[in-house]
């Protein structure tokens, strides 16, 4: 069923760190993710010949070339990918498609996004972001229409959308809150997880201090550093692979905007184009999936995947959580590593923390949370302001 | 070549309009919203070298009523953005106007308990440092 022709074959994670103690350069990064990874699939390095990376703080600028030339590796496929937050989804696909057309036979796919050395002995842990993402270049209709209103982060502009649903097909704040609580409780079993101490409660989350209305802090990813790289090889090298060979059998994506004032629905995310076109390309059925991990930036970022990746209709994504029980052990699993709202968000590598959550349970790897059965799964990312969204169905060989 | 963003005195970021965006910052001093509008596709925001349904660069500047309604708001009460902190709470909008094109926008001159999705509201002009912030505040309704 679907495409076979690629698939994830190992892994490395790094628990996501609100302060992170070593700091290290991206290459630095990246060459230690891809020496963990690729331990993990049992496969050596002078078998790689792809690379997909989001960008490198020290090397901006063909970073690829850079890439290459600091692992020793002759690679013959080059991707810089940058669709913010769907980013690591969109890296698997195109790994999982240049494997397919047989421009490369074995991809690290290296998500670096740990804090750099300071110059002079500074203390990178107090490096703060500046709060523009670079929105405010010069020419940018960001930084003429959005930034001087104070849209200047995801946190405004997802709440402007629950706002628009809230006003449209009106969910409550407690059943939003709920999908925050079971990834919580889901969190507590990930050894991995920043909020594995204690569970939450849908009256903790809605206590807990009103950051941009309708959303609390306890909706809200904790931001991290972090890092995570993915091994993505032929079905026919995957068949001598180490682990469970986990196959990208279809894929989608869809952008349609940046800033979410120009969505031409708030309520409508490119989520429906991108699930519609994996779930075709896989030729599987939307209720046949063992689990779901999907980009959980926010609560309302879940509840409208919900609905437009096809799992409950326009309106009703509501009643669905109430209806069903999301945590591990619940009847409809989500994000069993306790999504980035329980694990922390580990900068870029947060995105990709989904598709390791499905490729874990597939390959039998998922500790306490093992689900019985896990062959089939969906993995979503969503980049930007509900901006641009990767749909993909993971399938155990 | 990356230029700073520049600040108002009171320490809010002012817009740094382009070539082609002048024209609208012009009007928005002299109290005047000016939009471009597209002979085949209409009014469109935010203003461009093109139209974004059709690319045709024969569009023209014509003045638009200022009245629409609230799309969808939020009220930022942390202050996302370090320097507009001392307006909190900030109610940031995306207003509809009457003429079909969505604006980013702050609803002003109310408090945030009386702003709702739908609610009628006309623009309101404020002048941030060098240049002219486009505002809208809740229109009486007849």
């Amino acid at each position: 069923m679907g495409k076979r022709a690629a698939a994830l074959v190992g892994y490395t994670e790094w628990a996501p760190q609100r302060k992170w103690d070593r700091p290290m350069f991206s290459m630095e990064a990246c060459a230690a993710l891809a020496a963990e990874a690729l331990a993990d699939a049992g496969i050596e390095k002078g078998e790689v010949d792809g690379l997909v990376v989001g960008g490198l703080q020290e090397s901006p600028l063909f970073p690829t070339l850079a890439l290459a030339e600091y692992l020793g590796i002759e690679s013959s496929f080059n991707e810089v990918v940058d669709i913010g937050g769907a980013t690591s989804a969109g890296m698997i696909w195109r790994a999982a498609a240049a494997i397919e057309v047989g421009v490369a036979n074995t991809v690290l796919v290296l998500v670096p996004s740990t804090p750099a050395p300071m110059e002079g002995g500074a203390d990178p842990r107090k490096m703060i972001m500046p709060p523009y993402l670079m929105g405010d270049a010069w020419g940018s209709p960001q930084g003429q229409f959005d930034i001087p209103y104070g849209l200047v982060a995801a946190t405004s502009s997802f709440a402007m959308v629950a706002t628009r649903y809230m006003a449209k097909y009106g969910v409550s704040p407690e059943t939003l809150a709920k999908i925050a609580v079971h990834e919580r409780d889901n969190a507590l079993k990930n050894p991995k997880a920043v909020f594995r101490d204690k569970p939450i409660s849908v009256e903790d989350v809605l206590k807990s201090p009103m950051v941009c209305d309708p959303i609390h802090l306890l909706e809200m990813v904790m931001p991290c550093f972090g890092g995570g790289a993915v091994v993505v090889t032929s079905a026919e090298r995957a068949k001598r692979a180490r682990h469970r060979p986990v196959f990208v059998s279809g894929y989608g994506e869809c952008v349609t905007h940046k800033t979410v004032t120009y969505m031409k629905d708030m309520t409508m995310t490119p989520a429906k184009a991108s699930a519609d076109r994996a779930f075709r390309m896989a030729g599987a059925d939307r209720k046949r999936i063992d689990l779901a991990s999907f980009y959980d930036c926010f609560t309302i970022t879940v509840l409208l995947t919900i609905e437009d990746a096809g799992f409950a209709a326009k309106g009703q994504g509501g009643r669905f959580v109430e209806e069903h029980d999301l945590r591990w052990s619940g009847d409809w699993p989500l994000n069993t590593h306790g999504g980035q709202l329980g694990m922390g968000q580990g900068g870029s590598a947060g995105g990709l923390s989904h598709v390791l959550d499905s490729m874990r349970q597939i390959q039998g790897r998922a500790g306490d949370v093992q689900l019985k059965k896990a062959d089939l799964a969906y993995v979503t990312g969503v980049g930007g302001l509900m901006a641009a969204n990767v749909g993909l169905v993971l399938e155990g060989a | 070549m990356r230029v700073e963003q520049p600040f108002s005195e009171d320490g809010r970021p002012i817009p740094r309009r382009t070539p082609t965006t002048a024209p609208y910052f012009d009007a928005a001093r002299e109290g005047r919203l000016i939009l471009q509008r597209c002979p085949r596709d209409g009014f469109f925001f935010y203003p461009r070298s093109r139209c974004p349904v059709c690319l045709g660069d024969d569009w023209k500047w014509e003045p638009v009523s200022g009245r629409g309604s609230i799309y969808s708001f939020t009220v930022d009460r942390a202050g996302l953005d370090p320097a507009q902190r001392a307006q909190l709470p900030l109610v940031i909008a995306a207003v509809e106007l009457e003429e079909g094109p969505r604006m980013t926008t702050r609803i002003v001159g109310c408090k945030p308990e009386q702003v709702s999705v739908g609610l009628p509201v006309e623009v309101r002009f404020e002048d941030v440092g060098r240049e002219t912030l486009i505002h809208f505040t809740p229109r009486p309704s007849r």
